[in-house]
């Protein structure tokens, strides 16, 4: 799905990504993890397009990335931060990104009725809360049903429930061969949720292989017991 | 539609019920229909709300603009996430902040002269140039706020850059032109005035108003050579181009600042 080799980054004297060779699996999630500062919002800038890389490439289904914005269709991105225009309403949000990416593509709506926000799409997204305008946030993010989906943070500021109701979308995307990227600081949280990790520290890459091989070859049950196994010893064995 | 004029959709839609820009609406109505009424003759009425446009109009239209583009950063990230071109949400970012900007300041003008319809019509082909100013100068400092924030990422340094631009092109500029003219008042200084004129946008627009008034006489033998210069096909075309060039340099500089960054 996705292949990258060689990717640098620098951001003046800071040097976030330092040569990253990486695969990201079709059909699966992957979380990025890492301590903060680690190049992993960078590297998921840089996968679409945000972030212009200083060297290296990134094959996304062998489409280079590039300044022609078409592979981007394929993509759904929930940033961190959930900020929009604050007179305009989720409905018209809604409208515009569909005007954006044509009116013809298929659209998956049905976070809106699992968050319970019909009520709340005609109010201008100004007096939404933090916790409600995260839920928009997703909502665009698998609009389109996208092969792709880039997710950093999802879960920040959701309550348990709407929690529950994102991680279970986001099994179902990928039990229907949509390939997922996602970043938390939760690790229990990706636990159950992610199939691979990509282990990040200060823009190299420690680890990358599935949640259950790492979990064997450190001995440890929990995810955050492995990672942690890991930083502490600075390799895998 | 092309994929710029859908953004611009938007965001006036967004733009136009923001508090502020119906405030600034109100603000052109409220001072128009006084100054008509109170200002003492048509002539009067247009110097005076000249002065406002010329110092107001470029405050509100860069500092509105650049609070506004930092504002929209996380959904500009969001919407470069789309099959969308850089240069067309550039583009649709400018256009979408100045069309409103125009918009609220003529509709205000406008709906307070229609109040006043017994004006004489060389007095309402004045208040035109007035507003035809007030868009130009909206259009021009717009771009300045797009170029400042897409070079700047520190919000509160951008804003701070844009009050500096605004006091720059609207005080400090004159302050040091005078000196010059002073400093230099025995040699004949007809032509430099002109080209310190064309320099700057605020009074390039102050000039072209000015001729439209009959105050020229004032000004002596430089008001002359204004005249002389502004009546010509070539002056007003100088003058249109350098209006042009004070919109269109801005925005290329932003654009390409733009189409490189790392958001």
């Amino acid at each position: 799905m996705i292949r990258i080799t060689e990717l640098t980054k620098r951001f003046g004297p800071l040097h976030v990504l330092r040569g990253l060779d990486l695969e990201i699996a079709a059909g699966r999630v992957t979380a990025i993890v890492g301590p903060n500062g680690a190049g992993k919002t960078t590297l998921m800038k840089t996968i679409l397009g945000l972030t212009r890389s200083d060297g290296g490439r990134i094959l996304v289904d062998g489409e280079r990335v590039s300044d022609d914005p078409a592979y981007r269709s394929h993509i759904g991105y929930m940033p961190q931060i959930a900020r929009f225009p604050e007179n305009l309403s989720a409905a018209e949000l809604i409208a515009m990104l569909r005007d954006l990416r044509g009116a013809d593509t298929a659209i998956d709506d049905d976070l809106i009725a699992r968050f319970r926000l019909d009520d709340q799409l005609r109010k201008p997204l100004r007096v939404l809360s933090g916790g409600t305008r995260q839920k928009v946030n997703a909502v665009l993010a698998f609009l389109f049903q996208p092969d792709l989906l880039v997710l950093d943070e999802p879960t920040a500021g959701l309550d348990p429930v709407s929690s529950g109701i994102l991680k279970a979308k986001i099994a179902e995307a990928r039990d229907a061969g949509r390939t997922v990227i996602v970043t938390s600081h939760v690790l229990s949280e990706l636990d159950a949720l992610a199939d691979d990790i990509v282990f990040l520290v200060d823009g190299q890459l420690r680890y990358t292989g599935s949640v259950h091989d790492l979990k064997v070859a450190t001995r440890q049950l929990s995810l955050e017991r492995a990672v942690a196994h890991v930083m502490v010893e600075g390799a895998v064995a | 539609m092309n994929t710029t004029a859908k953004i611009v959709r938007y965001e006036v839609r967004d733009v136009l019920r923001s508090r502020s820009l119906i405030a600034y609406a109100l603000f052109f109505f409220g001072l128009t229909d006084v100054l008509l009424r109170f200002g003492g003759g048509g002539a009067r009425a247009a110097l005076s709300l000249m002065n406002v446009v010329l110092l107001l109009i470029p405050l509100v239209a860069i500092v509105f603009g650049t609070i506004y583009l930092y504002n929209a950063r996380e959904f500009t990230e969001l919407l470069l996430a789309q099959p969308v071109h850089r240069r067309q949400l550039f583009a649709g970012q400018y256009l979408g902040l100045a069309l409103p900007l125009c918009a609220a300041f003529v509709v205000g003008l406008a709906s307070a002269l229609a109040l006043h319809s017994g004006e004489d019509a060389n007095h309402l082909a004045t208040l035109v140039v007035v507003a035809a100013c007030g868009i130009v100068l909206t259009l021009i400092f717009t771009a300045f706020a797009a170029l400042v924030v897409a070079r700047v990422d520190d919000k509160v340094k951008g804003i701070g850059i844009a009050i500096g631009l605004w006091l720059a092109g609207t005080v400090l500029y004159d302050g040091l032109v005078m000196l010059g003219l002073m400093a230099f008042a025995d040699y004949p200084l007809e032509r430099p005035a002109l080209a310190a004129m064309l320099a700057n946008p605020i009074d390039l627009a102050r000039v072209l108003i000015l001729m439209r008034l009959d105050v020229s006489a004032l000004m002596g033998y430089t008001g002359a050579v204004f005249e002389k210069f502004f009546g010509s096909a070539g002056g007003t075309a100088l003058a249109s181009l350098a209006l042009v060039l004070w919109t269109g340099v801005p925005l290329l500089l932003g654009a390409r600042r733009f189409q490189r960054k790392d958001f």
